[in-house]
């Protein structure tokens, strides 16, 4: 089917980039300026819905926005892979929006304008990163969502901040431009053109060496994916406030880097060609160490907010792993669990931060019996945990069992092992948690009954829990799409 | 005027009006601003206008006197120089501004004096990149020189002195160049360049011709504070009235890397410049030096003006280095440096001149927690740090792209490295400086905001140009494809 040219994609970037205008504009009044936050996060999320249709069908939409180098426009396009990041992410940032309001006032944080139209840019950026055309767009809202969310990071303006932020930055920064950016310009004098293909764009045209080193390159040059040892900046930038830390550090930020390399693994080097020069194993190893190394980490976190992070270091590799089975039904699982982990891990990142609202609390130790006062969110907890952990019924299930699947067929008995293990560890460090907020002895304060955080951080919470939940009865949308980007039809 | 030699008027205006400005300006002070923008302004438009007729009828000359050449003044306008009168006369345009108002802080009641050297200085500009003669070439280098040397001077403090080394080392390029062009003449019998660019292949002597074009590159390279050639230029620019600086940084080293441009291409073929391989891959290896040194000097300096001094002498290396590269990419990376470098330090310059105007220092401990006081000026110094670091769709992207392109396409590893290790420091450099103006003092107070020192902006008089150049950054970014396309590939050489 012949791409279509529309204005829609850029429409979908521009509605909350120019959005940032207002937020700033109405700097004095507070309602109105979160009514434009979420009247913007209403019309991406619609514009992105319309989207969809159309994709579903097997189409795309393409707009050029600049001719700037030879074969390579600044261009967008929305094809199925797009549109699955392009619908988690729209759809959770409607929700953190509502969360933010609540979490920021309760709170009464300072410059929450500055943090809304950073917010505003970075969602601009995501949703650029989802429907950029080639690597060279894709680069270029890469960059933007790094720089974007620097304030954000930053936010509390600390020592501690500066020190993270710092951090954040020679990570992101360095690996972007010191790894990714040559990649990129060798892949363009090998192959003449960054678009997206389905199948890559390098196949007979470089040598087993050279895919190698491209491979190498990408996969720590887009560090947000978290593989390590380039995972240092995201329990770092845990510092930010909490919506942040659950919208960028659980969906958008890390899953931009994670999207990245699909799309070099899918559309640039392309499965048949790695296959063929045989370096699915260096993906699945790197993926695997990252894996088991930030699980065990992940035990021995007190803060909630770290264990988290490096619970989510895991979960990233789980999709770069399945990405690097190279096999249709890895890939599958690893794509999906693109869409399963972002709701699962927005709830979890979500209930932190209510705990955090309603007692001041951040570390795992003070939680003892908290549950009690705060059931909704622990119940919320304990959906997303299951779903992270991969058990039915929630959508985590069917992401992990295709990576399963994909093992299975595949024949890789380690990557089973590594996966088993993996899924342990994770109930290892999460069903804790909430047993000990339900049954432990509360310790200090002695307070008991019903304190649950105000009703805007509650409500989104259950909502994506219940998200959650959903997703593990009708996921056929989204497995359609995966289908279409892996050009099975 | 007729509309054919409109080139040339671009070069009289400004000219003409330095001697008005040094009459009027002295009975009124009134005079000096309509004067220096107005003839600016019809620069600016003149050469657009030019720019256009170039492109679309082809290269334009004119004989002064109407003596034909080899024997009369030639005047060329080509693609590439009808491109560099653009950005002279942009780039001096939107400093003029913000010039005006520093000299009226830092100078007062030498204003005609200094606006006269100013505009010679602009006029000299345009001349060199007009002449089609090598030797006027030299007159108007030194030209440029000396009034440089001039608005240097006027500094406070150590600026005599530094003005005094930048003579002493202008003056060895000045002679290395001339001995250059003697052995041409010697060898030709003109000094006319395309009457050169003929006769050179025709001649059987190497090492003559040789001999010519490295006296001839040495002396530009000094000129242009080619590392290790550069240690005139840090003391000179940083000591600068601001208001010299904000014009001179953006557009002295980056005509002079034209100049160098215009000399292998035009005068001397570039199969004659070339063909020896250990000139082009050493004259490579020493750009990448230059960076890879330009870079770590800056991160040295505490004073932000030096640190962009520094930078520079870097960006030159790029410049540099894309020529010799010698083939299509780096030759485009190197012209579209030019212009975007000279974007870049001009927007960064105008930030400089306006906390200066504000106050009166810019070492990085007096910028703490500027990005209250002036958050304007700040997000304009934010988005020329992004082009420097090389951020899409930043103009400094773009020629770093061809740049690396053209590196990787030449095999020279040692300049992509050199590149990329200069774009990291770069973030560094820049991201230390944001960092300060962001966060401010931690010592004073965990959340600074809830204290808000008084936001005390720039004036609109030099807020403005600075805006403008900030969001040209971008506009140039998004327009590389048909800037290459139309004007910088019609001066790639065939066979590149």
């Amino acid at each position: 089917m012949t791409p279509i040219v529309s204005i829609w994609p850029l429409a979908a970037i521009l509605v909350s980039l120019l959005g940032a205008l207002p937020i700033i504009l109405s700097d004095r009044q507070p309602n109105l300026r979160e009514s434009w936050t979420i009247l913007i996060a209403l019309a991406k999320l619609a514009i992105v819905a319309a989207l969809l249709p159309g994709v579903l069908h097997g189409g795309s939409y393409v707009f050029t926005i600049a001719e700037v180098l030879p074969g390579v426009p600044i261009e967008l396009r929305v094809d199925a892979l797009g549109i699955i990041f392009a619908l988690v992410a729209s759809c959770l940032w409607l929700f953190t929006s509502i969360y933010s309001i609540g979490y920021m006032r309760s709170l009464d944080e300072h410059a929450q304008t500055r943090y809304f139209a950073s917010f505003a840019v970075a969602i601009s950026a995501t949703i650029g990163v989802a429907f950029a055309g080639n690597l060279l767009t894709m680069y270029l809202f890469y960059e933007v969502l790094s720089l974007s969310t620097y304030p954000l990071v930053t936010h509390e303006q600390n020592a501690e901040a500066r020190a993270s932020g710092r951090k954040y930055l020679t990570y992101i920064l360095g690996t972007s431009i010191g790894l990714a950016l040559p990649a990129m310009l060798m892949t363009y004098a090998a192959a003449g053109t960054l678009d997206f293909t389905v199948g890559g764009i390098l196949a007979g045209k470089a040598s087993p060496e050279l895919l190698a080193l491209l491979l190498v390159l990408f996969l720590f040059g887009f560090a947000k994916a978290g593989l390590m040892p380039f995972h240092g900046w995201l329990p770092a930038a845990m510092v930010a406030p909490t919506p942040v830390s659950s919208f960028l550090h659980g969906v958008a930020v890390v899953k931009a880097g994670v999207f990245a390399i699909f799309r070099i693994i899918f559309h640039i080097l392309g499965p048949e060609t790695l296959q063929a020069a045989n370096l699915g194993v260096v993906i699945t190893t790197i993926a695997s160490v990252t894996l088991l190394t930030a699980s065990l980490v992940a035990l021995t976190q007190d803060s909630m907010k770290r264990r988290l992070a490096y619970s989510t270091i895991g979960q990233l590799s789980y999709m770069v792993l399945g990405a690097g089975m190279l096999s249709a039904t890895g890939m599958l699982g690893g794509v999906l669990h693109l869409a399963m982990h972002a709701f699962g891990k927005i709830t979890l990142f979500f209930c932190a931060g209510a705990i955090y609202v309603a007692s001041k609390k951040k570390y795992i130790s003070q939680m003892d019996g908290l549950g009690r006062r705060m059931p909704i969110t622990y119940f919320a907890f304990l959906l997303g945990s299951l779903s992270i952990i991969g058990m039915p019924p929630l959508g985590g299930f069917i992401s992990k069992w295709n990576l399963l699947v994909g093992a299975i067929e595949g024949d890789q008995r380690l990557l089973i092992v590594v996966l088993l293990t993996s899924s342990l560890l994770n109930a290892a460090y999460f069903l804790p948690v909430v047993y000990r907020g339900f049954f432990a002895a509360t310790t200090e304060g002695g307070e008991d009954g019903f304190k649950e955080a105000p009703l805007l951080c509650v409500v989104p919470l259950s909502l994506t829990a219940l998200a959650s939940l959903t997703m593990f009865f009708y996921p056929d949308m989204f497995i359609k799409l995966i289908r279409l980007a892996l050009g099975a039809g | 005027m007729s509309a054919t030699n409109l080139h040339l008027f671009v070069l009289v205006v400004p000219l003409l009006s330095a001697f008005a400005v040094n009459l009027l300006g002295r009975s009124s002070k009134q005079w000096i601003a309509p004067l220096v923008l107005g003839s600016l302004a019809f620069s600016v438009i003149g050469s657009l206008v030019t720019l256009a007729r170039v492109v679309e009828h082809g290269t334009l000359r004119y004989t002064v006197g109407n003596w034909q050449p080899p024997f009369g003044i030639e005047l060329v306008v080509d693609p590439l120089s009808a491109l560099m009168m653009v950005l002279i006369s942009v780039v001096a345009f939107l400093a003029s501004f913000s010039s005006l108002k520093s000299v009226e802080q830092e100078l007062p009641g030498r204003e005609p004096f200094f606006f006269t050297l100013y505009l010679i200085l602009i006029a000299g500009l345009f001349g060199l990149v007009l002449t089609g003669d090598a030797f006027n070439l030299y007159v108007l280098l030194e030209i440029t020189s000396i009034t440089t040397y001039g608005l240097i001077a006027m500094g406070r403090g150590r600026a005599a002195l530094s003005s005094f080394n930048y003579i002493i080392m202008g003056s060895i390029g000045a002679c290395f160049y001339l001995l250059g062009i003697g052995y041409i003449y010697i060898l030709t019998g003109t000094l006319n360049m395309a009457d050169i660019a003929r006769i050179l292949p025709t001649l059987n002597a190497p090492v003559a011709t040789a001999t010519a074009i490295a006296f001839v590159l040495v002396g530009l390279w000094i000129k242009m504070a080619f590392f290790p050639l550069h240690s005139w230029l840090p003391n000179a620019y940083s000591q600068a009235p601001t208001g010299a600086g904000t014009m001179v940084a953006p557009l002295m080293t980056k005509v002079t890397v034209y100049l160098m441009v215009r000399v292998i291409l035009t005068m001397y073929t570039p199969a004659l410049v070339f063909t020896h391989e250990w000139i082009t891959n050493g004259a490579v290896w020493a750009a990448a030096l230059a960076i890879v040194c330009g870079s770590v000097l800056a991160l040295g300096q505490k004073d932000l003006r030096r640190m962009l001094t520094y930078i520079i002498i870097a960006e030159v290396g790029y410049m540099v280095g894309g020529i010799f590269l010698a083939n299509a990419n780096g030759l485009t990376g190197s012209i579209l440096h030019i212009v975007n470098d000279a974007l870049m330090t001009l927007c960064l310059f105008l930030v400089v001149a306006a906390i200066i105007y504000r106050q009166g220092t810019v070492s990085l401990v007096s910028l703490q927690g500027i990005f209250h006081r002036m958050p304007f000026t700040m997000a304009a110094f934010t988005l020329g740090a992004f082009a420097m670091i090389g951020v899409p769709p930043t103009c400094g992207f773009f020629s770093k792209w061809y740049l690396i392109l053209g590196g990787i396409d030449g095999g020279h590893w040692e300049f992509v490295i050199a590149l990329v290790f200069s774009s990291l420091v770069n973030a560094v450099l820049f991201f230390r400086v944001i960092e300060l103006a962001f966060f401010g003092s931690l010592a004073d107070g965990q959340h600074h905001e809830h204290t808000p020192s008084e936001r005390h902006e720039a004036p609109w008089w030099m807020l403005k140009p600075l805006v403008l150049t900030a969001a040209l950054l971008i506009v140039i970014g998004l327009s590389t494809g048909p800037l290459v396309n139309n004007v910088i590939r019609l001066m790639i050489p065939i066979g590149f």
